[in-house]
């Protein structure tokens, strides 16, 4: 175990996951209470029509899934901030459009032979040492973000319209937190691919808000859980030669059913039969 | 009047005041969800340090009136004025509380943390938690008997006990102006009688706007009472008589709820 860890592939790897885990950490949660999950899944899959520009134009892919994801971001916040109804329709609507857009930008790229699995499903033991410190950068920009304004988006998330009376600008405020989840989302990309950035920003999440009595720890209990679940994921895959990022997946969501069966059991011996809620 | 504090002083309102003391003015308001109106021509002109009671059966606007008030709605036509400026502008002194109290039930937040968003202030201002806002903090959990569950997390209360911290958050903002959205919904008859004696308190230094389809309001201290189905009828103080009041509470309720406030209350069309 130890030698593959001198591997330098793979300190990139756990690097960039405990930087990725991070993003999540302290994202995850605002995307759960906010009940922003779907507008995240749209972002993360709208990133693709990026990756297929970036291709078919021949720029940096990252670059292309960062302005993708935070257009495709601002564009359903404002959606769903306006006009309430029916923006879960918009949303997958943007959703569909931007991997299709991708998928045909790559067929026009002539000659040139794609990876696709990589960006659906991740590539974490490929991530290039140079990717580290936008990846830490990337993070602290987050980091400072969410610290500075932690108050105020404490008290958007728990009641917006108190928060909009009491003269917080809740819209600003909404569209800098939008912009920060396509920034994460396209972090975890790298890690386990836009397909299963949603089970990273929620697995963690949900399962920290069990066991927190505060959104700051439960963001701390959240980017903890995530890089357990990296590590223990990246070792699966390594150990049993699996795909990286569905591992990393699945170990989540191992951890999250069996959290879920032992929380119900508990439940049950703790109360008379039929009292469960 | 109110000691504003310098942070968050409102100016008084520049030049001879229309109305002399006048908190709320509304002005041939109207509102509509859905091309349906749901308030048609609404004028209203209410005092400082009124303790107005808006009454009406459900679906009768009230809710909508009051975030029209608040400056949470826009209205389609007229205008709303409160201590002579747009409510968005001067909102940062109001003291809200929502009608529902079940909003993200399994948020982890502590009551503490939820009072002390009434400390926010407006804009994005860095600033740490000061003296004041912890005095103010545990005074608003006092006066609602949550102090003692200030660490308990909002997720383990009961419903009562919700609207309890709620109301702390909105008193914690030290408000000019009071609105709740029928405050007594989920809290028992013995709360209740210590809240309208706790809104007696403070009626006298800050005006307040309580949402009720209920008419066990009318069994406090209320000055003035809006009746509101689609139009508005506004019975001040005058009108308010301790045996009007005493016929209103000791009627059904029924006759509120099937909108004919008009028995009980002077009819509207009169004045």
């Amino acid at each position: 175990m130890w030698s593959i860890l001198q591997l330098e592939f793979m300190q990139h790897a756990l690097a960039a996951g405990m930087l990725a885990a991070l993003a999540c950490g302290v994202i995850g949660p605002l995307v759960v209470v906010n009940r922003l999950v779907f507008l995240a899944g749209g972002v993360a899959h709208a990133a693709f029509g990026g990756i297929g520009l970036a291709f078919y134009f021949g720029f940096a892919p990252t670059a292309g899934a960062l302005s993708f994801s935070l257009v495709s971001a601002m564009v359903m916040g404002s959606i769903t901030s306006g006009r309430r109804q029916r923006s879960d329709t918009i949303v997958g609507v943007l959703w569909a459009v931007g991997m299709a857009l991708g998928v045909v930008l790559i067929d026009l790229t002539p000659g040139y032979n794609v990876d696709l699995m990589s960006y659906l499903f991740g590539s974490i033991l490929a991530v290039p040492a140079s990717d580290l410190p936008v990846m830490a950068a990337l993070d602290l920009l987050i980091v400072l973000v969410i610290g500075l304004f932690y108050r105020h988006y404490l008290a958007i998330s728990y009641d917006e319209e108190f928060a909009r009376v009491a003269g917080v600008p809740v819209r600003l405020l909404y569209f800098v937190l939008l912009a920060l989840i396509a920034v994460s989302v396209v972090m975890l990309i790298r890690i386990v691919g836009l397909v299963l950035v949603i089970a990273l920003l929620t697995i963690p999440a949900y399962m920290a808000e069990q066991r927190t009595g505060s959104l700051w720890t439960m963001m701390m209990v959240s980017a903890a859980l995530a890089m357990v679940f990296t590590i223990a994921g990246l070792g699966l895959a390594v150990a049993a030669n699996l795909s990286s990022g569905a591992s990393i997946i699945l170990v989540a969501a191992g951890c999250f059913f069996l959290d879920l069966v032992v929380t119900r059991l508990r439940q049950g011996m703790g109360r008379p039969s039929g009292a469960a809620s | 009047m109110l000691k504003p504090s310098p942070s968050q002083a409102i100016a008084p309102p520049p030049g001879p005041v229309p109305a002399a003391g006048s908190a709320i003015e509304v002005d041939g308001l109207y509102f509509a969800y859905d091309g349906e109106w749901v308030l048609e021509d609404v004028h209203l002109s209410i005092p400082e340090r009124t303790f107005l009671a808006v009454l009406g059966p459900n679906g009768s606007g009230k809710t909508t009136l009051l975030k029209l008030l608040l400056g949470i709605l826009k209205p389609a036509r007229g205008r709303v004025r409160v201590f002579d400026k747009a409510p968005e502008l001067v909102s940062e002194r109001f003291g809200y509380v929502p009608q529902n109290t079940n909003i993200n039930q399994s948020f982890p937040v502590s009551v503490g943390d939820v009072v002390l968003m009434g400390r926010l202030g407006r804009g994005l201002r860095l600033r740490r938690r000061t003296k004041r806002d912890q005095e103010l903090v545990r005074t608003a959990l006092e006066r609602v008997g949550m102090w003692s569950k200030r660490d308990r997390k909002m997720a383990a209360l009961s419903g009562g006990e919700r609207q309890r911290v709620l109301i702390a958050r909105a008193l914690a903002v030290d408000p000019r102006v009071l609105f709740m959205d029928e405050p007594t919904a989920s809290v028992d008859a013995v709360f209740q009688t210590e809240l309208y004696s706790l809104l007696k308190t403070l009626n006298e230094t800050m005006t307040i706007v309580v949402v009720s389809h209920d008419l066990s309001v009318l069994s406090s201290y209320v000055g003035a009472v809006a009746c509101v189905n689609r139009k508005v009828f506004y019975h001040d103080s005058a009108e308010l008589t301790t045996e009007m009041i005493d016929r209103v509470y000791h009627c059904p309720v029924e006759l509120i709820a099937h909108g004919f406030p008009h028995r009980v209350l002077r009819d509207h069309r009169d004045s």
